[in-house]
């Protein structure tokens, strides 16, 4: 796979977690919504940290916060954050089990969410509830398509 | 962040970056949207019609009241001149529709598909049909998001209705609950007074109906009593919304249809229609109540409250800013000025 279709594909993906993360869903389903975003950036920062890394995760954290209104900046630390350390670990994670896998993704996402409160509550925004740490158990729910979904590719695709 | 959040200085970057996400919102709007157009081409000829007769109807008792109004405003308003205030009336509307889009579930935002190409501004009021809905905090070329009153951020300079007592409306972070601050244990507040904006903040026009007192506690440890309102707007489930400019007597345009535009007219939004009608009876009770008693209220006002009004108006501010910057005034008239030119090239 040359290098400019997988970036289209990088761009695809993140633009359909935009997407995904913009549709309207009904009210009780509103803090269930997995963090598609982290989820598609995770991926990404697994299967080419070589590429992606912590400034894209910046970016599209930025990105982000103009898309649901956040303050600005709020997701781009917390993404970095995430995708800083994700990077730093990635050559563990890629080895791991499914199984395994998924709890590690799991505790990046939780790490996400604990970066993005503290930036709420340091800038002295009502603190959320205890369903703000659902979208992370979504997430882990979530993860399993997202690993299958890159493996087959990455057999057929050399360069992934 | 702090940039951001205390000075609003990366506003330009936002925007610039809110170019990119435009097309996203649009998109994400997009099943939705289909859903309603399919639903609208479907809808039987009867039920139109139905809607038709009682559009009618409704338009001929608003305009029956409309004529009572005019009369109403001429009176007040040599009363205010006689009184040596100044007063301002004449308002634009623009009709916006939200977009049905997800945006942060902590905050109380609405995207609408209105933005500084139809010269929204920041700070502007945001209503419905029934009360109003809140503020617009950013603007992008085609939408801006509206920060709804019920925001935990959010205050709004309120007074009741029945006595004029002046109070702020903080949103709770709830849907359907808003707070009133600092309100002593003496004030004559009961279940049921309407609250409407007092206009104190500069932002909001004055009068517009806001929430209904849900419940008064007065408890004897707390230094204030503790009332809770329900706002009457559909905060969660409304479809469209009314953008407001306030302008100078002479800058007046007086109908909303004519700035709807042709194309947009063919778009029935029947839920709310139906509502409206639904609502017509209780309207119209609450208007005629508002008259009489807003007569009681501006009659009042040079009175004894000033000093209450004073002390109240402080912590009004500082609640006010927490929301907006200090720029309220000077660009609320630049961009009526620029809306008015924009006005006088309109056929």
């Amino acid at each position: 796979m040359t290098a400019t279709l997988r970036g289209w594909v990088f761009f695809l993906s993140l633009g359909l977690a935009f997407l995904l993360t913009l549709l309207p869903l009904p009210g009780w389903a509103l803090e269930l919504r997995p963090p598609w975003v982290a989820l598609t950036l995770v991926f990404w920062l697994l299967a080419a940290p070589e590429r992606v890394g912590v400034f894209w995760a910046w970016a599209m954290g930025l990105l982000l916060d103009v898309a649901i209104g956040t303050t600005l900046g709020q997701h781009a630390l917390s993404l970095a954050v995430m995708a800083w350390v994700a990077v730093s670990l990635h050559r563990r994670l890629r080895l791991f089990p499914l199984f395994q896998q998924a709890l590690a993704v799991w505790l990046l996402l939780l790490l996400e969410r604990l970066v993005s409160l503290w930036v709420m509550g340091a800038l002295g925004q009502p603190t959320p509830g205890l369903p703000y740490w659902w979208s992370p158990l979504t997430g882990l729910l979530v993860w399993p398509l997202f690993a299958l979904l890159g493996r087959e590719p990455r057999r057929g695709w050399p360069g992934l | 962040m702090v940039a951001d959040q205390r000075q609003h200085l990366l506003e330009p970057l936002r925007s610039a970056l809110s170019l990119l996400v435009t097309p996203l919102h649009y998109l994400a709007n997009l099943p939705d949207a289909v859903v309603r157009s399919v639903r609208d081409r479907f809808t039987p000829e009867s039920s139109l019609r139905q809607d038709h007769a009682s559009l009618q109807a409704e338009n001929l008792a608003l305009k029956g009241r409309l004529q009572r109004l005019e009369s109403l405003e001429a009176e007040n308003r040599r009363l205010h001149d006689l009184l040596g205030s100044s007063f301002r009336v004449g308002e634009r509307v623009l009709i916006a529709e939200l977009l049905s889009v997800d945006l942060d579930p902590y905050r109380h935002q609405v995207l609408i598909n209105k933005g500084s190409a139809s010269g929204v501004f920041i700070g502007q009021p945001v209503l419905d049909a029934k009360a109003v809905m809140g503020q617009v905090v950013r603007v992008g070329p085609t939408t801006a998001t509206v920060l709804l009153i019920s925001d935990a951020a959010h205050g709004l300079p309120v007074r009741v209705n029945r006595n004029g007592l002046r109070a702020v409306a903080r949103g709770t972070g709830l849907i359907n609950q808003l707070d009133l601050a600092y309100v002593p244990h003496d004030a004559d507040l009961a279940e049921g007074d309407l609250l409407v904006t007092s206009g104190l903040g500069g932002r909001f026009p004055a009068g517009y109906p806001v929430a209904r007192v849900n419940e008064v506690k007065r408890e004897s440890g707390q230094p204030f009593a503790r009332v809770t309102a329900t706002p009457l707007a559909q905060l969660d489930s409304g479809h469209e919304a009314l953008l407001v400019w306030t302008l100078p007597e002479e800058g007046r345009t007086p109908d909303l249809v004519e700035e709807r535009g042709p194309e947009q007219l063919g778009d029935p939004a029947s839920d709310q229609v139906i509502d409206q009608v639904k609502d017509q009876g209780t309207e119209r009770r609450n208007g005629k109540e508002k008259e009489t008693q807003r007569e009681m209220v501006e009659g009042r006002e040079g009175g004894r409250d000033q000093v209450k009004f004073k002390d109240q108006n402080k912590d009004k501010d500082r609640d006010q800013d927490k929301v907006k910057g200090q720029d309220k005034a000077k660009e609320q008239n630049k961009d009526q000025a620029k809306e008015r030119a924009g006005e006088g090239a309109r056929p």
